[in-house]
């Protein structure tokens, strides 16, 4: 009896032994070594995105540890279906006022997220050689959410490399998102639902911000992920829209 | 019974997904705009209803309650499969694109909170129920 093959087959069984023993060993390490300043589920988190890390080194793969066959079952377990499923569940409780009146606030912060990250990553990529209009709105998608570098790129005909620029670095704000939030979280006064709402809208990559709140304050995690969910929607449609044309005007093409 | 509590769940997730669909369809995006937030009001919606005419008793809410609380477990293995080498392997460039939105997004999170008065913070939190 092999197993390897008998884990593997019950991958996601196996994925819940494998997340417990991260999130065990993360609450011992945040109780042991920060006295509970970083939270146990930052701690969980980091160990993740090593074990990424990991895995696509050892495979060569995209997705991370889950490309290693014994740990397949932690892509089902992480993967778009479950971790929506979850998102959509910690709206449970959630008061509908607190919604209505951070309405304005939401909608700013969704707008003034997609303009300010696609002027950053168009600025850039003009810094860096990259200044027809097509590639400067490709990367500038790129830092506004992975999903929306590529559909930008694609649907203005941007080179491939551009293309995988920008999904890196739409990558690392995830990551970075993920990571940084707990700790820039006293900083900016992300403590109660309307902040979090603004943080959904202004950072919008769903990953980052999922993961990000989670490690802050699990009760910020609906507000934050309500604005976030129409951050890539609204980025593709004024992607290859509004902004190519805007960039279209500034650089003359 | 608990299944009535996922199986709400799943019901409000599936319509705010479709309705996502729908709207990116006529938006003409390639992508769902909004899906797990207007699953999230249904849900808000659906339960809150629910509650008030007594169709909600402990064990169905606690149908709800196990896929919130497993949400943190989610999340770990969430961040166990993002493509972490390529984040880490574009250059320059996409480093410098993607920590400068970032950077620029969240120092504009106090400025946007304060749109319409500035709110409270949460209470301290009580035991981790994560």
């Amino acid at each position: 009896m092999d197993i390897a093959e008998l884990l593997a087959k019950n991958g996601l069984v196996f994925a819940f032994v494998v997340v417990g023993v991260v999130m065990w060993v993360s609450y011992q390490l945040s109780d042991r070594l920060s006295a509970g300043r970083l939270h146990g589920s930052a701690v969980a988190i980091i160990i993740g995105l090593v074990l990424a890390w990991i895995g696509g080194t050892m495979t060569g793969g995209t997705k991370g540890i889950a490309d290693v066959p014994l740990f397949a079952g932690i892509g089902l377990m992480g993967g778009a279906m479950l971790r929506d499923l979850a998102i959509v569940s910690t709206a449970y409780g959630v008061d509908m006022r607190e919604i209505r009146k951070a309405g304005a606030a939401g909608v700013a912060s969704l707008v003034l997220g997609i303009c300010v990250s696609f002027i950053v990553g168009a600025a850039v990529a003009a810094a860096f050689g990259y200044t027809d209009a097509v590639s400067m709105a490709t990367i500038g998608g790129g830092a506004a959410t992975y999903i929306v570098g590529p559909v930008t790129g694609t649907a203005l005909g941007a080179s491939s490399e551009v293309i995988a620029l920008s999904v890196a670095a739409g990558l690392l704000k995830a990551v970075l998102v993920m990571i940084g939030t707990p700790f820039v979280a006293p900083l900016i006064g992300l403590n109660n639902p309307k902040s979090a709402m603004a943080f959904g809208g202004l950072m919008g990559t769903t990953s980052g911000v999922a993961g990000g709140l989670a490690a802050t304050d699990k009760r910020l995690v609906p507000y934050g992920a309500m604005t976030a969910t129409f951050y890539t929607g609204l980025g593709c449609l004024m992607g290859p829209s509004l902004i190519y044309l805007a960039l279209l005007a500034v650089t003359g093409g | 019974m608990i299944i009535y509590g996922v199986a709400a769940l799943a019901a409000c997730h599936l319509a705010g997904v479709i309705l996502g669909d729908l709207l990116g369809v006529l938006l003409g995006v390639q992508s769902n705009v909004g899906g797990v937030g207007f699953a999230m009001l249904l849900l808000i919606v659906a339960t809150d209803w629910m509650r008030r005419t007594g169709r909600l008793p402990k064990l169905t809410e606690q149908g709800v309650l196990f896929w919130s609380a497993m949400y943190i477990p989610i999340v770990v293995a969430m961040a166990a499969q993002q493509n972490v080498v390529a984040a880490l392997a574009g250059g320059p460039i996409a480093v410098i694109a993607g920590v400068g939105a970032t950077l620029a997004c969240v120092a504009l999170v106090p400025v946007v909170a304060r749109i319409g008065g500035q709110d409270a913070p949460l209470p301290p939190a009580l035991a981790q129920e994560a």
